[in-house]
């Protein structure tokens, strides 16, 4: 029972990420029509928004230290970050401590101008193009982007952690009145799945409940009609794009606590998010949350020893036989509309 | 000749041409020049040409065809290396069992995963052959590993059984892969003054075989099938009006294009015989797309061009260090040597993946037929140089 | 079928077409040499092949300022480096063999395709006559393999796995650096000693041969000595987020957790395992513990804090001769001249590529030849010292260099990035030595040393 609940709150957990990315993705092919390889890159982006906020924040400068000797034997220096003359030393190591929270104000503005950015400048060219066409220069511009940030950060796996208050574990399960014990989850993944939450609330309700959010569901569902309206749908869809690239970059600025962040977690995501997307149901916001779940908790589940023990092999496949088997008997994904991607 | 068009037995003579005369056409630069990085003419590098060429004219025959993108073919790839190998340890060390049992079992795989794959179009398809891909990728790599390998990859001991060949050379090492007693390796070398060319038997085997291959797609191409295929990319409900069930000619196409990979599987394993699981995992698939659309989606000869490019890129480019770089630069003043260094040295070498990113894009910005366009466009220029004026009827890519 | 379809009948009609067309030279060799790509001018050239795309290619490029050292320091310039140290004189500072060393660099992108590929060029194009390097065993088996093919001689990197000198062992093939049995044979009775004789173990296992080889190993050597293995469970390759294996562990009674992963898989399954509060808990009145058995210090890097108090085993650390005294001499001198010119100390990564690239440059020497197969004879059996690992032997019934195992463990305040950890012990040759037919190395056969045309 209770390895049961553990491994359907660490589905969640991973469907956050999976349905964060999907949702992002989904927006951009739903308002654009664009298949976007680069959004994998987005999340990737977000992530180093955390990492370059905090190497911002602990600048420092070289001080010497006396009497002590590096390994070389020449005398030893010792960095002060900026924040600490500024502010003393304890308000400085908060501050520190705190980069990943701050940087989600830090990203939101960097991601949305990456995603205005990356619209005007090179997706919207490709509106009335072919989807491979798109495939390309968006897979071009994946790998262009992870390069440049692998030229400044390297390619290792750069630890950014949590503030110290989140770090570690709490007991769940005795939290829920079960024996203690049983049920030990980390403070920041509960925190991940929350802020999941939230933002995949606040997009539901912003297309929902706001004028702007209306014309673009319109815009959705027939562009042409919303155009002959005189409506200039354009300039929201770019609005769109920008927020799509700010849900993909927050997923990542949130995720780095979990794991550390390097150049490639883009590319990790993004065949899994495609299979989210398209599992999900092209175009449906809602298909690609719920698939996102969904897959979240079938692998974790897959990953329990008592079944691979049971199938061997099964925790590799479990992603793709499920897609496969929810391809072939709902086939347009679980929530997706007719004719749409299916030319 | 040979039942094409004089169109296309120019592009076949082209082709032929540059094939049998490549180890001249990319060995361009003097050996002991400091251009010599740029040549190509090794042996392992120009059989990469030709079996990506063939693993892409395959590719194209589903895809440019159909229009069916499929994001799963390194599987075929995968199991016709995996297949060769198993004949090169069971068997001889003889090419052609291994090829034949490449090509039908990269088949058999292709009417499973096609039939089940084919049942949903558009994206639900690329995504199905992705999956299917992938599981295979997984599965070789993992719980398979006693048949494939695993990360080591399938490869060939001392004590395999070959029952119609020999265990181990007299010199008690493993024989080499073979067509009836010549070995895939054997090259000859002939300096031509500063000049040196080789001249390698199994590039030339894979040679001929992409020629024949070529040749087999542009009949697919003109014949009456190819033409429903084409009418299945451009309007299958029209076609299921006029009364044709396009399945079969979809699955035809899968079929026929995963043999293609399984050959060019096969034909990597018996140029260098060891397969990895890593053959077959998604970016491989990925890569063959790649090469189509840059080559040119559609067109007989635009995916080998792809290929070609791309695999020119991944074993020039990167082996381009900052020590050669200086060595070019050498006779600059130092700070400029020093400046343009660091200015080229992010796009070579390590850095030579950005320059693949950077080259994808500014293709498909620029040149939205892929490579083929350009070449087009560049002849139509020089032809129009002259008679500005004239109407030019631009032919369709092919 | 006619009747002279018989395998004998195939192999002379085989021989007899082959004789004439086989008859070119592979590729550049100077046939009068008799081996692949013999140096017929004043330069030689080696081929450095090292991931520089891809997950481990800031291990690569760690690997390549080494092999730029060791190049420098058989042309003579700089200070020499380990020459000062190493038991053999032979090497002089002229080159090889009084030819000037150059070398060129590939990618292998951690794949073995790409690996092959990018050694074949050197071999074909640049005539290269060594080829070194990898950062992966699936890398180095498969490039072995060619090079053994090729005729050219294999000096592998960083590559851990027991296949490596076990299964895939080939004649034209050594590794330097230590494998799998030696870390499980290193690590167990320091384990035993740390953590005490009865405790409950949790394997989190790398799902391909390498993982495999090093949970038999440690798995083995730890049961051996009272341990209890309560699950093994594999996780796949492309996993990221290891939260799924890492939350049933406390409830199963372990009370160890041992992570058999490398690379981007270790730093995630080591910070999803210090997340759970893995090393808060205590089990029946013990305090939980974790293992990884392959240390690198770029992953503890990567690891970051979570890294404190963990034990592993490492091949080399750049900190050995000063804690432990001149047994481990040439240490220093690496170092030295290594930061003097980048600016930090090397990895043990770096360090084995060093090693390796000298090594062969003194068998070549000693041997007086390039031939491949002089080579091997002068590295086989070859016992040298002043390398940083303390006396060692080459072995030669599987090309396996023998030396003592470091165990480490993770810093609790570390001073600076690349002072991640600290020795814990030295756990010495004779423990970490096993017989060539041992089980865990069973399957392979060395072959005949290769020279090619």
């Amino acid at each position: 029972m209770d390895a049961i609940i553990l491994q359907i709150l660490n589905g969640l957990d991973k469907g956050s990420a999976y349905a964060l990315i999907a949702l992002g993705l989904t927006l951009i092919f739903g308002t654009l029509g664009v298949v976007n390889f680069a959004h994998g890159a987005l999340f990737m982006i977000g992530a180093f928004c955390a990492v370059t906020l905090s190497r911002i924040l602990s600048a420092s400068h070289e001080v010497l230290v006396e009497g002590k000797t590096d390994f070389l034997g020449n005398p030893l220096k010792e960095d002060v970050p900026y924040v600490y003359d500024w502010f003393g030393e304890s308000a400085g190591a908060a501050i520190i401590d705190w980069s990943v929270p701050l940087s989600i104000l830090f990203a939101i503005p960097v991601m949305i101008l990456v995603g205005v950015i990356m619209e005007r400048g090179l997706i919207k060219h490709f509106y009335k193009r072919p989807h491979a066409d798109q495939i390309l220069v968006t897979f071009g511009l994946a790998i262009v982007l992870q390069e440049v940030i692998k030229y400044y950060f390297g390619a290792n796996p750069i630890p950014t952690a949590a503030p110290e208050a989140f770090k570690g574990s709490f007991d769940f399960g005795a939290m829920i009145g079960l024996d203690p014990n049983t049920i030990i989850y980390p403070y920041w993944r509960l925190i991940y799945f929350c802020f999941a939450a939230i933002v995949i609330g606040c997009v539901f309700a912003f297309l929902q409940f706001t004028t702007f959010g209306m014309v673009v569901r319109a815009g959705m569902a027939d562009r042409e009609t919303v155009g002959l309206l005189g409506i200039d749908i354009d300039k929201r869809f770019t609005i769109m794009f920008g927020i799509a690239a700010a849900v993909a970059g927050l997923a990542g600025v949130m995720y780095v606590p979990i794991n550390p962040p390097n150049y490639h977690m883009g590319m990790d995501f993004l065949v899994l998010s495609f299979v989210v997307v398209v599992v999900g149901g092209m175009g449906s916001l809602g298909g690609a949350v719920l698939a996102g779940f969904l897959l979240g908790i079938l692998e974790s589940f897959a990953s329990m020893r008592e079944v691979i023990d049971l199938i061997p092999g099964i925790n590799q496949v479990i992603i793709y036989l499920v897609a496969i088997i929810v391809l072939l008997t709902r086939p347009r994904g679980l929530m997706g509309r007719k004719g749409v991607m299916e030319e | 000749m040979l039942g094409l068009n004089k169109q296309d037995t120019t592009i076949l003579l082209v082709v032929a041409a540059l094939t049998i005369f490549a180890p001249f056409i990319l060995n361009p630069f003097p050996v002991d020049s400091a251009m010599a990085q740029f040549n190509a003419g090794y042996p392992d590098l120009m059989q990469r040409f030709v079996i990506f060429g063939i693993f892409a004219i395959g590719f194209n025959i589903l895809f440019g065809l159909t229009g069916y993108l499929s994001f799963g073919h390194a599987a075929f790839l995968g199991i016709g290396s995996y297949s060769a190998v198993w004949m090169f340890k069971l068997l001889s060390m003889n090419v052609i069992p291994a090829i034949i049992l490449a090509v039908i079992m990269s088949g058999l795989f292709a009417v499973v995963i096609g039939y089940v794959s084919l049942r949903r179009s558009g994206i639900y398809f690329s995504i199905l052959t992705l999956a299917f891909a992938m599981m295979m990728f997984a599965l070789a790599y993992s719980v398979l590993t006693p048949i494939t390998g695993g990360e080591t990859g399938l490869q060939l001991a001392l004590d395999d059984p070959r029952i119609l060949g020999i265990s181990a050379t007299p010199e008690g090492n493993i024989p080499t892969p073979s067509l009836f007693g010549v070995e895939m390796r054997a090259s000859t070398t002939v300096p031509v003054g500063a000049w040196e060319f080789t001249f390698n038997f199994g590039y030339y085997f894979c040679a001929l075989i992409m020629l024949v291959a070529f040749y087999l797609s542009v009949r697919i191409f003109r014949s009456p099938f190819g033409l429903t295929l084409r009418a299945i990319k451009s309007n299958q409900q029209r076609l299921n009006y006029t009364g044709v069930n396009p399945k079969p000619y979809t699955l035809a196409a899968f079929v026929i294009s995963g043999m293609y990979a399984g050959l060019a599987g096969a034909l990597m394993a018996s140029m260098d015989p060891l397969a990895g699981a890593e053959r077959m995992f998604w970016t491989q698939s990925g890569e063959v797309v790649l090469m189509t659309i840059l080559g040119g989606v559609g067109t007989l000869f635009g995916p080998v061009l792809g290929a070609g490019m791309i695999k020119y890129m991944e074993n020039i480019i990167s082996k381009i260090n900052s020590d050669i770089l200086h060595s070019w630069f050498a006779f600059l003043p130092d700070g400029l040597e020093d400046l343009i260094v660091a200015i080229i040295y992010p796009f070579i070498g390590k850095g030579w993946h950005l320059t693949l990113g950077l080259i994808f894009m500014l293709v498909v910005i620029f040149l939205p037929g892929g490579l083929v366009e350009g070449g087009q466009r560049v002849r139509s220029w020089m032809k129009n140089r002259g008679k500005s004026k004239e109407e030019t009827s631009q032919t369709p890519a092919e | 079928m006619s009747k002279n379809f018989t395998r004998r009948g195939v192999l002379k009609t085989g021989a007899v077409a082959g004789a004439g067309l086989t008859l070119p030279t592979y590729l550049r060799a100077a046939g009068h040499e008799g081996f692949t790509n013999a140096p017929t001018g004043s330069t030689v050239t080696l081929g450095f092949n090292v991931p520089q795309t891809g997950p481990y290619a800031d291990e690569g490029a760690d690997e390549l300022r080494a092999y730029e050292l060791a190049v420098e320091h058989l042309n003579g310039e700089g200070d020499g480096g380990m020459l000062q140290t190493f038991s053999s004189k032979a090497l002089d500072g002229t080159g090889i063999l009084g030819k000037k060393v150059e070398y060129v660099t590939g990618d292998t992108q951690t794949k073995s395709d790409a690996a092959r590929a990018s050694a074949k060029s050197m071999i074909e194009k640049d005539g290269a006559i060594m080829i070194t390097g990898g950062s992966s065993s699936g890398v180095a088996v498969a490039v072995q393999a060619l090079c053994q093919e090729a005729g050219v001689m294999f000096m592998a990197g960083l590559t851990h796995s027991n296949d490596t000198t076990g299964k895939d062992r080939r004649a034209n093939g050594f590794r330097h650096f230590f494998n799998s049995y030696m870390s499980g044979a290193a690590l167990a009775p320091i384990l035993v000693d740390q953590y005490g004789a009865d405790r409950k173990a949790y394997h989190l296992t790398a799902d391909y041969n390498w993982g495999y080889t090093t949970e038999e190993a440690v798995r083995s050597s730890t049961e051996a000595l009272g341990w209890e293995t309560v699950a093994t469970v594999k996780t796949p390759l492309t996993q990221t987020d290891f939260s799924s294996y890492i939350a049933p562990v406390i409830s199963s009674g372990a009370d160890v957790l041992v992570l058999n992963h490398y690379g981007g898989n270790m730093v995630n399954s080591l910070t999803s395992a210090v997340q759970f509060g893995l090393r808060a808990q205590e089990v029946a009145g013990k305090k939980f513990e974790i293992v990884v058995p392959l240390y690198s210090e770029l992953m503890a890097r990567g690891a970051g804090e979570n890294i404190a108090g963990i034990l592993g085993s490492q091949n080399w650390d750049w900190k050995i001769e000063n804690q432990l005294g001149s047994r481990y001499s040439g240490t220093n001198a690496f170092v030295k001249s290594f930061g003097e010119k980048y600016g930090f100390p090397p990895s043990q990564a770096a360090h084995t590529c060093y090693v390796q690239t000298l090594l062969y440059a003194d068998a070549v020497q000693r041997a007086g030849s390039f031939a491949p197969c002089a080579v091997v004879e002068a590295l086989e059996g070859f016992e040298f010292d002043g390398m940083g690992n303390g006396p060692t032997l080459y072995r030669a019934e599987d090309h396996q260099c023998f030396k003592d195992v470091l165990v480490v463990r993770g810093k609790e305040n570390p001073e600076n990035e690349f002072d991640l950890v600290e020795i814990v012990e030295v756990t010495p040759v004779d423990q970490v030595t096993y017989a060539s037919d041992h089980p865990q190395f069973a399957g392979g056969a060395l072959g005949t040393c290769n020279n090619g045309a």
